[in-house]
């Protein structure tokens, strides 16, 4: 099967994602092929790829591509998958993998999984699990087209270099799009600067309605950057107008998975749980031990949040520093 | 300006999920649906471009004779009109192959559905639909304004927002955010009651993806919870570093 991975960019870098896909790709196993595929690339990214694993590369390159816009990628990505003659095309569910995925899969008449937690690949069968009900369950899909779409979860498929990166073989691709085809391109971007992103952040601390006040955070964002982790928020001081809504965990704010979730002060509402659930480890600070929050925890610390915060991010101060 | 509206039943946030005997699907006994809460946004968004700019909302929902349940909240907020595609939702592709087939039908200048269905929980509707129809799409839309035939929107990204102009038609997603939903009041939820809903088959394209099983995620080992003591926490700190590895 060969097999094309999507390497997606942003400010010209390529996006931790996109090792996690490339990643992804070479675990289907040697016997099949893997290209990735970058938009208007530069060597660096190549390079960059290549210690992850790229050998062989597509390199996409028109002036459309420069501004974001999802029917374009989605033209360029299906113009290639054609010309490669791809069985699969693997990419990361971000925020603009999730337009271009099933936009992409109806370019190809393929079946799409979204936002994949696990993927199988055995000869030229396809299947991937992805959560469902708020992470409440999982189901297992199983592509029935010859061509396959995928995108994948951020964070969960975790990217590994090689021992022995090669010099990719690349070549480029001039895809043919129209102005007609940049439909909806991004006019322009304003990012929360200086400030980790709850989806992109490989810790996080949260806070919840435990906190009392939004003049008490600071006790979070003092553990946040001890920890150089991005701070969240539950729903309940989100509303309450302590905190922005970017920093909202939950079915209605980010759907998160980083390395270590740590919840503070938040009971663990099925809302809650929806957005963090798949987190690698989860810590849990609650003065309520039967917080629901305990139960999907794998550390807990039972207790009032204004005395263990401080305590908290001092230990981790002093044993990181050693 | 036509305005088509997706909605879809989904259990209730709080609904304790239970699989059922075929280990493909939810046992349903006993589950409370609800009109799924971006869709709410959706309708309300229709709803004001019809009164700024004229023309009519239709709502359509893909699925049994109940869906017609949240048609009727629909209507009872104020569209004009509703369609019940009698099918089965669980494949996407369908779902959007319908709604583009609905929105040629009626002409539609713009169509707008929820960011997500908290069932499948899947983001991939509204941008299918878009294809299909060669529409632009723009989608986690948290602010917009429609000029004529020019749109412009704000849409919540990775760490900020991105601004994007582009025109009608156009399909959009809804996130939370974007507007407060009313709620229908109790003379317009009596009119809902009798009023029609038209039924239409669902189109004759075939499923691309099957459900191979559905089950629980695997239940965590009993987490380690400790006290708040000094030795407590240095402990949970030795564990976070020793055993997890992520600090």
């Amino acid at each position: 099967m060969t097999i094309i991975a999507f390497l997606e960019a942003q400010d010209n870098k390529l996006k931790k994602t996109a090792f996690e896909t490339l990643t992804a790709a070479r675990g289907a196993g040697s016997e099949h092929k893997v290209i990735g595929v970058l938009l208007n690339g530069t060597p660096e990214q190549m390079q960059e790829a290549a210690e992850y694993g790229l050998t062989e590369c597509v390199n996409v390159t028109h002036d459309i591509l420069n501004i974001f816009s999802p029917a374009a990628v989605a033209s360029a990505l299906a113009q290639v998958a054609e010309s490669e003659n791809a069985d699969l095309v693997l990419l990361a569910a971000t925020i603009h993998g999730k337009e271009v995925g099933p936009r992409l899969a109806v370019r190809l008449q393929a079946g799409y999984i979204p936002d994949a937690v696990a993927l199988a690949i055995s000869g030229s069968d396809v299947s991937a699990t992805h959560p469902v009900y708020a992470g409440k369950a999982r189901v297992s899909l199983k592509i029935e087209t010859a061509k396959k779409v995928v995108s994948l979860r951020p964070n969960v498929f975790t990217a590994k270099k090689v021992d022995a990166p090669a010099s990719p073989v690349a070549r480029s691709f001039a895809p043919s799009l129209g102005t007609g085809d940049a439909k909806a391109p991004v006019s322009s971007v304003s990012r929360n600067t200086g400030k980790l992103d709850v989806a992109e952040a490989e810790i996080i601390v949260s806070g919840g309605r435990g906190l009392k006040g939004p003049e008490h955070f600071y006790l979070v964002e003092e553990l946040a950057s001890t920890l150089g982790a991005a701070v969240g928020a539950s729903r309940a001081v989100v509303d309450a107008g302590w905190r922005p809504h970017s920093e909202q965990v939950g079915q209605t704010g980010k759907t998160v998975s980083p390395n270590l979730y740590v919840a503070c002060g938040i009971s663990g509402a099925v809302q809650h749980l929806a957005g963090m659930s798949s987190s690698r480890y989860i810590l849990a600070v609650n003065k309520d031990k039967d917080a629901p929050i305990f139960q999907t925890a794998d550390y807990g610390l039972v207790g009032d949040v204004f005395e263990i915060l401080p305590k908290l991010t001092k230990k981790i101060s002093e044993t990181v520093q050693h | 300006m036509n305005i088509l509206v997706g909605i879809s039943q989904v259990p209730d946030t709080a609904t304790k999920i239970v699989i059922s005997a075929d280990g493909k699907s939810i046992d349903t006994k006993g589950v409370k649906f609800i009109l799924n809460p971006y869709d709410e946004f959706a309708i309300e968004e229709g709803l004001r471009l019809r009164e700024k700019h004229g023309g009519s909302v239709t709502v359509v929902s893909i699925g049994a004779d109940t869906a017609k349940e949240i048609l009727r909240t629909g209507l009872a907020m104020g569209a004009d009109k509703a369609v019940l595609v009698k099918g089965d939702a669980v494949d996407s592709f369908i779902v959007a192959d319908n709604l583009s087939a609905i929105a040629k039908d009626i002409s539609a200048d713009i169509v707008i559905l929820g960011r997500q269905s908290i069932d499948f929980d899947s983001f991939q509707v509204a941008p299918m639909v878009a294809e299909i129809l060669g529409w632009p799409s723009v989608t986690f839309v948290s602010s917009l304004n429609v000029d004529g035939s020019a749109i412009s929107a704000e849409r919540d990204i990775e760490g900020g927002k991105e601004s994007v102009t582009t025109s009608l038609p156009c399909v959009l997603s809804a996130q939370k955010g974007l507007n407060d939903p009313r709620y229908p009041k109790l003379p317009d939820i009596m009119k809902a009651k009798s009023k029609p809903i038209e039924e239409r088959a669902s189109s004759s394209a075939a499923p691309r993806v099957s459900v191979q099983s559905m089950e629980l995620p695997a239940a965590k080992g009993k987490g380690k919870i400790f006290g708040d003591s000094d030795q407590d926490i240095a402990e949970v700190v030795r564990l976070l570093r020793e055993e997890a590895k992520v600090i």
